[in-house]
């Protein structure tokens, strides 16, 4: 099976996040950045599918130069080569536009599968591995468990609200949108990131992909999100503010 | 032009996000001034077609075909496409469900289009918000294409219009549009939905919930959180990186793929509060929130908030609720 696999690279889970003075997008400067979550999972799959069947796993990422970092993360978990989609102006591209960027990046490759997470941790749109299936003209199934390889194709196990879960079956080549849980995240080994640094990773430049850039959907202004409640922050040290808990959940909450 | 509100199917009738889909498409009709009308999909969509006119004047558009049972993205997007061809359509509303999350995307990139999905609030603009960052911050996205712009709402975002009968006279219209789908078309195969591992937990009938999140690091800790779900007489629940992690059962996990509960209490311990979570448990009466970032969104919703080292805060806190009790 040849399998690629989309994965972004976002600010570091507890990174503090600040609005850039363009109103339009955060402050990158000093921030941190990490794989993705979902993508890990993505990943993931993708790596067990070919301990069981053979083949191959390429990784494929969109963004500036430090994405290298992330990619060379994947290689080192155990993908076997990368494609960096070199743009700077990610955060100004609606998803159609990134999907865009990536799908003219997988097309030439031909793969028999190409999973990526079910969203980002950053704009958490949800979008791409969609909109990917539609601009290859490949099925697709979305928030995907567990993958198994049938003659011809592959039979899913999809996550549905409240607890449901459903079989999907669909021919290969197709695109999948991994939920996270279906597996255990590997971590790198040292092994796998001495031999990273040796493994392809093939630069492709935005501007050559004739990829539109034309968002439809643009992002005019972030703030910070308006409280829904007035949140009464219990000071002190821990004991104090544990001990004024208390007090409300006795006498205001009653539930002691 | 008019507005599209397509509303889904839960347990036979129309779910709630689908009706509070609704009060968001007539909020942009009212301010684009344009009628809404509402699109059932489905093999039989008779029932629920029915059901909105027993309580809303207006249009209804009755989208049907026997393929579209069992849902199909590839189904769904072929008789959408054909609908909205045919009706000169600004703006289509749907609720945030993970069925419209699989296919919606894909119809609005045929059409040259972006679903502007999870939307929590529309402005004068239209101008659309939704959360960036985990829900550490709010976007603002505008729609500049020359197509008809897709938009999500989430869960609990809008509220559901109270339920009345439409006044005589008033009455609903119903009409049926009938797409042509080739089923060879159609490349998924689904199978009957099925429940998880049977579920001995039911969190939604908990009083009291005390509930774990990443910031609790690792396995190792949790007999501390335990401690004081104990001490309190509460069930212990989980965000879902615990049970991803396999630390507590899937069966004890809360949100938008887990429980949705709404106890008296629901402490919070070192969770950040993405809204897959929020929208599980923010309809609790009292929401006590423990968390060493000041900015979590946790605290958006809590009504009591500690700033602090859990490793600290939880061991005081089962102290002080066990002699409380005493």
């Amino acid at each position: 099976m040849k399998i690629i696999v989309a994965i972004k690279q976002v600010p570091e889970r507890d990174a503090p996040i600040r609005i850039a003075a363009s109103g339009k997008w955060i402050e990158e400067a000093d921030l941190q950045f990490a794989m993705n979550e979902p993508d890990a999972y993505a990943l993931e799959e993708a790596l067990q599918l070919k301990e069981k069947h053979g083949g191959e796993v390429i990784v494929v990422s969109a963004g500036p130069e430090r994405v290298a970092t992330t990619i060379r993360e994947a290689l080192a978990k155990g993908a076997d080569r990368a494609l960096h989609v070199v743009c700077d102006d990610l955060a100004d591209r609606d998803a159609l536009g990134v999907a865009n960027l990536l799908a003219a990046a997988i097309r030439p490759e031909n793969p028999d599968l190409v999973l990526t997470g079910l969203q980002s941790e950053d704009v958490g749109l949800g979008q791409t591995g969609v909109i990917l299936a539609e601009l290859l003209g490949l099925p697709h199934s979305t928030l995907i468990l567990q993958v198994e390889k049938t003659d011809g194709g592959i039979k899913v196990k999809r996550e549905l609200e409240a607890g449901w879960f459903q079989t999907i079956e669909m021919p290969t080549p197709a695109v999948l949108t991994i939920q996270s849980g279906g597996n255990k995240l590997r971590y790198a080994t040292l092994m796998g990131i001495k031999k990273a640094r040796s493994k392809e990773l093939r630069t492709l430049n935005a501007a050559d992909l004739a990829a539109s850039a034309r968002a439809v959907v643009t992002l005019e202004q972030i703030s910070l999100p308006k409280k829904q409640k007035s949140t009464q922050i219990l000071p002190g040290t821990g004991k104090e503010a544990a001990t004024a808990l208390v007090e409300k959940l006795k006498f205001e909450v009653r539930v002691l | 032009m008019s507005i599209l509100v397509v509303m889904e199917e839960r347990d036979g009738r129309i779910g709630r996000v689908s009706w509070e889909a609704f009060t968001a498409a007539q909020l942009l009709g009212t301010q684009l001034n344009q009628p809404v009308a509402v699109v059932i999909m489905g093999a039989q969509t008779e029932p629920l077609a029915a059901e909105f006119a027993g309580k809303h004047a207006g249009r209804v558009i009755r989208l049907e075909h026997a393929l579209l049972a069992p849902y199909t993205p590839d189904g769904y997007c072929l008789a959408l496409e054909q609908l909205i061809q045919s009706e000169k359509t600004s703006h289509l509303v749907f609720p945030h469900t993970y069925q419209v999350r699989d296919f919606v995307p894909a119809l609005a990139a045929r059409m040259g289009e972006v679903l502007i999905g999870d939307v929590v609030a529309i402005s004068d603009g239209p101008v659309f918000t939704r959360q960036l960052m985990q829900g550490k911050l709010s976007g603002a996205y505008e729609h500049s294409g020359d197509g008809p712009c897709f938009v999500s709402v989430q869960a609990g975002a809008f509220r559901a219009e109270p339920v009345a009968a439409p006044s005589a006279g008033a009455a609903a219209t119903i009409e049926t549009f009938s797409p042509q789908i080739d089923a060879g078309r159609i490349r998924t195969k689904p199978g009957e939905p099925f429940r998880g591992e049977v579920q001995t937990v039911d969190l939604s009938s908990a009083q009291l919930i005390v509930s774990v999140g990443r910031g609790i690091r690792e396995a190792d800790n949790l007999p501390m959180v335990q401690e004081l779900a104990t001490a309190l007489g509460a069930e212990l629940a989980a965000s879902r990186p615990i049970c991803d992690n396999g630390w507590l059962p899937m069966e004890r996990q809360v949100g938008s793929s887990g429980q949705s509960v709404a106890p008296r209490l629901y402490l919070a311990v070192g969770i950040s509060g993405a809204i897959q979570h929020l929208v599980g448990m923010k309809a609790s009466q009292c929401i006590v929130a423990i968390n060493k970032d000041p900015d979590a969104p946790i605290f958006e919703v809590a009504d009591y908030g500690i700033v602090g080292d859990l490793f600290e805060v939880v061991p005081a806190l089962t102290e002080a609720v066990k002699a409380a009790k005493q």
